[in-house]
């Protein structure tokens, strides 16, 4: 269902903002990696809202199952395992080297913003507007026909790739390094 | 919310995660800001996804998320190992090329 002009604006600016704020103070700049973890689960619902105004279903539904469940579970139980909260900003390295890095990021977003907005939107267009992908039965419908018809290759090499980190994981916490 | 906002959006998202990369010394917030980078192109392949109206980029999406599934998943293994080795998560003390 498209939402009307303002509404969906009003919302994307709600999302955008909140989670630009949770990435910079929450992330980047959290004194100790649970509230980090936490901070990221906040920005992952943020973009899956943003992926809902976009028309994206799906994607939205499995960014909140995959990343905000699935992965943060791993992250936040490994932070437990290792009893790593270390309750400090642990940035390093001198004031030098976070003043160059953060005039590296802001010079080359500088570059990146001017460049969007002076470029032209690409014009090419396929035709699956969201009409037409509800009239074909919806948003998981037409992706699962073409995950399954013309993406079928990617998908089985995906299959492997679970696989090998699967074992890859299990391997390496397995395994007991000597040193010295 | 036209295509360039949210591009610009993505954009700043993405350099708010190398912002993170480079100055953090955890090596958790690191991969969760290696996270956030992802996040902030799968963001930018729906909205090309919408501009062209088409579902390939939402594809490129999936594959993207299970890549990241896989590489967390090997990446906090290594952690793991790591912290077994060294008793610490932090990157100053990941020298041993050094020693």
């Amino acid at each position: 269902m498209e939402l009307t002009f303002g509404a969906t604006d009003i919302f994307f600016y709600v999302f955008s903002g909140l989670a630009l704020l949770f990435a910079l103070f929450g992330v980047v700049l959290g004194k100790n990696p649970i509230s980090c973890a936490f901070s990221l689960v906040l920005v992952f619902f943020c973009v899956a809202g943003d992926y809902a105004l976009l028309q994206a279903h799906f994607v939205a539904a499995i960014q909140i199952l995959v990343y905000a469940g699935a992965i943060m579970v791993l992250f936040v139980f490994v932070i437990m395992l290792l009893n790593a909260d270390t309750k400090s900003l642990d940035i390093g390295r001198g004031k030098v080297s976070q003043v160059g890095a953060g005039i590296l990021c802001l010079a080359l977003l500088a570059m990146f913003v001017w460049s969007i907005q002076h470029g032209t939107v690409a014009t090419k267009d396929v035709g699956l507007t969201p009409e037409k992908i509800e009239s074909l039965g919806g948003n998981l419908m037409v992706l699962s026909t073409q995950m399954f018809s013309d993406y079928i290759l990617p998908f089985e090499l995906t299959s492997l790739l679970l696989l090998v980190g699967i074992v890859g994981s299990v391997a390496l916490a397995k395994r007991r390094v000597e040193t010295k | 919310m036209s295509t360039t906002n949210v591009i610009i959006f993505s954009t700043t998202l993405f350099f708010i995660g190398l912002f993170g990369v480079i100055v953090r010394r955890n090596i958790l917030v690191i991969m969760m800001c290696v996270e956030l980078m992802l996040n902030a192109t799968n963001l930018a392949f729906v909205t090309f996804a919408r501009q062209m109206s088409d579902t390939a980029g939402q594809m490129a999406v999936f594959f993207i998320i299970t890549v990241a599934a896989a590489e967390a998943a090997v990446g906090l293994g290594l952690v793991i190992a790591l912290f077994r080795n060294l008793k610490s998560v932090s990157t100053e003390d990941i020298q041993l090329l050094k020693e």
